[in-house]
């Protein structure tokens, strides 16, 4: 689906980001201001100006922890958590590689053990870290007090319903945003 | 009560004193435990940080698991996965293009039935019976509770306090005997899943929430999540405060308000020493 980036974003998430007045409380609040260009009412201006280009090239975007705040502050329901969701899988879409390495490296690390097992264990996850970020030594020395404490996993237990979880991955990612937009709109 | 429980990933790894410290006080307040068969990871901010269908169909799984296996109520003790499966009975609930693709991946119905619950709401719950069964009250010890973020926001989603000013957390502090301190931080991020990516931005935040719980009189922070811990507790040595600060999960709190040995309570797996919380007029557990 071509069309402008506020279109396509209220056709992923529903949400018309011309109720944003750019207030800011949403930025004021995210516990990643310091560390960004981009910040939540940036997202929601640039969406409103369609300016897809914006976000090319800038890590902010990666960097939001899901932590819900700015939608939980916004006084007029916008709901710049679900835009900036939309907007990572848009980008993600357009450059695989947009995501800083270490968190890329991280996301599909963790996902990866999902697939494969149904469940994680800790050192699949930070073994499978390592070897996509190339830090491979950081945290070593934590190890030995980790598993002193009984804390690292090292096997997770296979779940039985692998095929299920193994369906919902292949769906998933035979969806891309525009795909996942033409399923929504198929149901109009 | 009874209820089913999904344990998520973390409680067997990461936060295994915080399932230890669970199923322990579980017998003494009447709380029976089913934990749901073939349970399979929530997803946590992964699946949400890559792909929206991901992150509601992983949960999803879960739930439909649930319904099969006769549970109407579910805990969630870890705060990310009480989120992301509270979220997925959400967004199935209010987005029929969503529920659609979800159903269509699922090998079995799902009716979205289930009510997802955190452990500091069902906690909340059992104050009568916490109350009834405290038998060292935690006197003269102050804690500061800290929320995070997700059991919280957004509050469409969790509902069970104020997402801005909580109080259910202090509600079971309370009935402990404890004394709740007031502090700013309660509420903010700890940086959560960046701990691996970004270990520089969740010491940033971290030695914020613990500063103000610190200038706030506290002798211990209270918290119910496995990364809050985690981010607080194991990355507390990198940031370069001027005394430790003890951090232990609320069910370790109300277990030892029950009487129990901290041993059974996992105090000893936490990187900061927890041997200032267990209160000095207590006869000393061996071990």
């Amino acid at each position: 689906m071509s069309g402008r980036l506020k279109e396509r974003i209220r056709a992923m998430t529903g949400v018309n980001v011309a109720r944003c007045y750019q207030c800011g409380k949403c930025s004021a609040g995210c516990p990643m201001a310091a560390e960004t260009t981009i910040r939540p009412h940036d997202v929601m201006r640039f969406v409103m100006q369609d300016r897809l280009d914006r976000f090319l090239g800038d890590d902010s975007i990666w960097l939001c922890v899901g932590c819900e705040t700015c939608t939980q502050r916004c006084p007029n329901e916008c709901d710049p958590a679900k835009v900036t969701d939309a907007v990572r899988e848009i980008v993600a879409g357009l450059q695989p590689d947009a995501a800083p390495r270490p968190l890329r490296a991280f996301h599909e690390a963790f996902l990866r053990q999902i697939e494969k097992h149904g469940r994680l264990g800790e050192m699949g996850l930070i073994m499978g870290y390592k070897f996509r970020s190339g830090r491979l030594f950081s945290d070593v020395g934590a190890a030995p007090g980790m598993m002193s404490r009984g804390k690292l996993a090292f096997l997770p237990k296979n779940v039985k319903g692998l095929d299920e979880i193994r369906r919902i991955f292949a769906a998933c990612r035979d969806s891309g945003p525009e795909a996942q937009d033409a399923a929504s709109n198929a149901g109009h | 009560m009874k209820l089913g429980y999904y344990p998520g990933c973390s409680m067997h790894g990461t936060s295994r004193e915080h399932e230890e410290s669970l199923l322990a006080i579980a017998k003494p307040l009447g709380l029976e435990l089913a934990e749901i068969e073939d349970w399979s990871c929530c997803g946590a901010s992964s699946a949400h940080a890559c792909n929206r269908t991901l992150a509601v169909a992983l949960p999803a799984r879960n739930l439909a698991l649930a319904e099969e296996q006769g549970h109407d109520r579910v805990i969630a003790p870890c705060a990310a996965c009480y989120n992301r499966l509270a979220m997925a009975t959400h967004e199935v609930a209010s987005d029929p293009q969503m529920a659609g693709r979800v159903r269509a991946v699922l090998s079995r119905p799902f009716a979205n039935r289930v009510k997802v619950l955190n452990a500091v709401e069902v906690l909340r719950e059992l104050v009568p019976t916490l109350k009834t069964n405290v038998k060292r009250p935690l006197t003269g010890l102050k804690v500061a509770c800290y929320y995070g973020c997700l059991l919280l926001r957004p509050a469409e989603v969790t509902g069970f306090d104020d997402p801005e000013d909580p109080s259910s957390m202090e509600e079971v502090v309370r009935a402990c005997g404890a004394e709740p301190v007031s502090w700013r931080m309660r509420v903010e991020c700890c940086g959560a899943g960046l701990t691996m990516a970004r270990k520089p931005s969740v010491v940033r935040l971290g030695r914020a929430i613990i500063s103000d719980a610190m200038a706030s009189g506290a002798d211990v922070i209270v918290v119910s999540c496995p990364m809050c811990h985690s981010n607080l507790d194991f990355r507390q040595q990198a940031m370069g405060l001027s005394r430790p600060m003890p951090v232990v999960y609320l069910t370790q709190l109300v277990g030892l308000a029950l009487g129990l040995d901290s041993s059974a309570l996992g105090l000893a797996r936490h990187f900061v020493s927890t041997g200032g919380v267990v209160p000095r007029n207590a006869a000393q557990e061996v071990g």
